[in-house]
């Protein structure tokens, strides 16, 4: 039973984010306190929550992209694209609070992120592009296009409607936790109830072999690159929705990077062939838990990235299997001084 | 399934080559391909228009060429504007340049400069260091050259003839200046909160050396948290989200652009406090957004960063070539807004 505890892929992940969390307890004992504030609730918790949905989205995607054995770098370039074509459509409308004006903005954006999704997949499979490079293109260029979008300017919309969408709350919870449930739900219904879940890490395991046994590989490889892209479009419009503002420079900056420390960290292989998606949810959580433990401790902002390091450092060694069997290991054959002569004196 | 995979390459790569020269042509953004495409606006009609007014005895018309850092924000697009408008008003035949965020563009603008024998150079440089070798061509050549907005780190001053910019230290001090000013006769702690710009940068760091000078000289004023929003909104909600749960009692906010300010004023409001009345604003820059919170009093106190040098620049550059000197260093004329004098001030502001 003990074994089984230690086995499971999310014992260390979940130990470490309560870690974390445990240790902004000890810092600050009204870290937990959560309060109903004008029908919603109110603390840190929430926060990390709602700060963290887009990073836990943009993740889910890249969990599924990396169980095919690939990787998409540019999920970052669509958060801004998506974001920035969302608040142009609203900005340009004459009442930018109106229902089908911000429904047929969150469309189009999602739609361009869809179609951005495809051809990632298309430069992988059509192509025969590595994955690496094959969303390097769009990483950089897609930034571009973001800023061609917004003409280099930070865009502000006043739109109550589009606001909801990443600051609102329903059942005093933020509306955004919603979104990534629901979006959660789907990716887990779709790759542990049907096949394609099997399918996915089938190719990502050897794409060939699933061929030749009847996977379409290529077709499930467009799905997973498409499905990142809807991702990425939508952790978007959360992120420009909670500023109320379209930043083609900044917006989702470095993302892929963080999304991908996610996936790491959950117990995903970057080998493809296998995947977990809660794994996934965790370690996004981490991340978001550390960036808000920094801010709330005040580290200065020089040693930020150094501090994160550390922890990020920290929570990877205790994960790997070698590293804690060496640890092991050192413990049970240790020796003092002297007990080597005790023992020869002995004999 | 070969010949499909054949032909959506073949498709694939089709668009993507348009799609890059749709951004190429479409603006100056940074995926452009072409390096530092040195685009002449040259504006041929109004001089000879003034020329027939003025008649033949007129000097030539001063050529000056321009390198700019790039069109990353609303304050950098509005400094080109100023720029190529003034340099249109005084009738210079401006040739100007977009390095696109590489020094290595900017370089190569300042070489075909040289090679076209402008009269005056003029550039935003990218980063602080490495430009002794094409400055030193510059002055082997004859040209002077003009800094403006950012300095570089040359040991040797007499590669340029003049720095023209905003004092950041300046900035902070008449952000602290205010703050030292509305609570000389505070009894109590005053606690201040700070959002710093991006960790390294001239301007963070030049902000914060200015503002806490002068607060130094009030014990009552404190600065009790100090972290990094990245100059951005998002970044300025997510930190001041989180001082404010790590600190209960915070009057001030010092933030050191606009963006950062705003993205913190959604947090208070977050929070069911009024920003500018429970938690005191000040912030630097003045763009619109920023000067249109101001104005409805949520932000207190804005120092303004003024990117509209184009007509000191044009003086600079004509007082070189007329051989009169000029000061080694040209402080930008910035002012300070408070809530009502942004009211008055917003109708007519150009960016």
């Amino acid at each position: 039973m003990k074994n089984q505890l230690f086995k499971h892929h999310l014992f260390w992940p979940v130990t470490m984010l309560a870690a974390l969390l445990l240790f902004n307890l000890i810092y600050s004992p009204d870290f937990f306190k959560i309060v109903l504030r004008e029908g919603h609730l109110y603390g840190s918790l929430i926060d990390i929550l709602n700060f963290g949905a887009p990073l836990i989205l943009v993740a889910i995607g890249m969990t599924l992209v990396i169980a095919t054995k690939g990787i998409d770098l540019s999920v970052g370039s669509i958060v801004a694209i998506s974001g920035a074509v969302a608040c142009m459509m609203i900005s340009k409308g004459a009442d930018q609070s109106s229902l089908s004006l911000v429904l047929t903005a969150i469309a189009a954006a999602l739609g361009l992120s869809l179609v951005l999704g495809l051809w990632n997949g298309f430069l992988v499979t059509g192509a025969g592009i590595q994955p690496i490079i094959a969303t390097l293109i769009l990483m950089v260029a897609g930034r571009g296009i973001a800023q061609l979008v917004t003409s280099g300017q930070i865009i502000t919309v006043s739109s109550d409607t589009y606001e909801y969408i990443g600051t609102g709350s329903l059942a005093t919870l933020p509306f955004s936790i919603f979104v990534v449930a629901f979006m959660l739900i789907i990716a887990s219904l779709l790759t542990r109830r049907t096949a394609l879940g099997l399918f996915i890490e089938s190719v990502g395991s050897n794409p060939k072999a699933s061929l030749l046994s009847g996977v379409r590989s290529s077709v499930v490889i467009l799905a997973v690159y498409i499905f990142c892209g809807l991702c990425a479009g939508i952790a978007g419009l959360l992120l420009s929705s909670n500023v109320s503002s379209a930043d083609g420079n900044n917006a989702g900056l470095w993302y892929e990077l963080d999304a991908i420390l996610a996936v790491v960290i959950g117990g995903t292989s970057l080998n493809g062939g296998r995947f977990y998606l809660m794994g996934t949810v965790i370690g996004a959580l981490i991340i978001q838990t550390l960036t808000t433990t920094i801010y709330m401790i005040g580290v200065p902002p020089e040693i930020t990235l150094v501090v994160k390091a550390f922890v990020v450092l920290a929570v990877c060694l205790v994960q790997s299997e070698a590293f804690r069997q060496s640890l092991v290991r050192r413990w049970k054959t240790r020796h003092y001084p002297g007990e080597k002569e005790v023992v020869r004196r002995a004999s | 399934m070969n010949k499909f995979g054949k032909w959506s390459a073949a498709i694939a790569f089709t668009t993507l080559m348009v799609v890059t020269t749709a951004c190429g042509g479409g603006s100056n953004t940074n995926n452009n391909a072409e390096p530092a495409s040195t685009n002449t606006t040259t504006n041929t009609a109004q001089t000879t228009n003034s020329g027939g007014n003025s008649g033949g005895g007129e000097s030539k018309t001063i050529s000056l060429g321009f390198s700019q850092v790039g069109a990353e924000s609303g304050w950098r697009t509005a400094n080109t504007k100023s720029i190529q408008d003034t340099a249109k008003e005084v009738g210079f035949d401006l040739k100007f340049s977009d390095a696109q965020q590489k020094q290595e563009n900017q370089i190569k603008a300042l070489r075909s400069f040289i090679q076209q024998k402008v009269d005056v150079i003029a550039f935003s440089p990218v980063v602080e260091s490495g430009w002794d070798t094409v400055l030193k061509e510059a002055k082997d050549a004859g040209i002077p050259v003009i800094l403006t907005d950012r300095a570089v780190d040359s040991a040797d001053k007499s590669l340029y003839v003049t720095f023209i910019g905003s004092d950041f230290v300046e900035e902070g001090r008449k952000a602290g200046q205010w703050l030292v000013d509305q609570y000389k006769d505070s009894a109590e702690d005053i606690n201040i909160v700070e959002l710093q710009g991006t960790t390294g940068s001239a301007p963070a760091n030049d902000r914060k050396a200015g503002f806490e000078e002068l607060i130094k000289s009030n014990s009552k004023l404190k600065v009790i948290a100090s972290q990094t929003g990245d100059f951005t909104r998002a970044k300025g909600k997510e930190v001041m989200q989180a001082f404010l749960k790590a600190h209960k009692d915070i009057d001030v906010l010092y933030a050191h652009n606009d963006d950062m300010a705003l993205g913190a004023i959604q947090a208070i409001e977050a929070a069911g406090l009024k920003p500018g009345v429970d938690i005191k604003i000040i912030s630097v820059d003045a763009v619109k957004d920023g000067m249109q919170a101001a104005s409805e009093g949520k932000i207190n106190f804005i120092v303004e960063c003024n990117p509209l040098l184009g007509p000191q620049l044009m003086e600079a550059v004509q007082n070189v070539v007329d051989g009169k000197p000029v000061e080694p260093r040209i402080v930008t004329i910035e002012s300070t807004f408070t809530s009502e004098q942004a009211k008055e001030a917003l109708p007519s502001r150009q960016y």
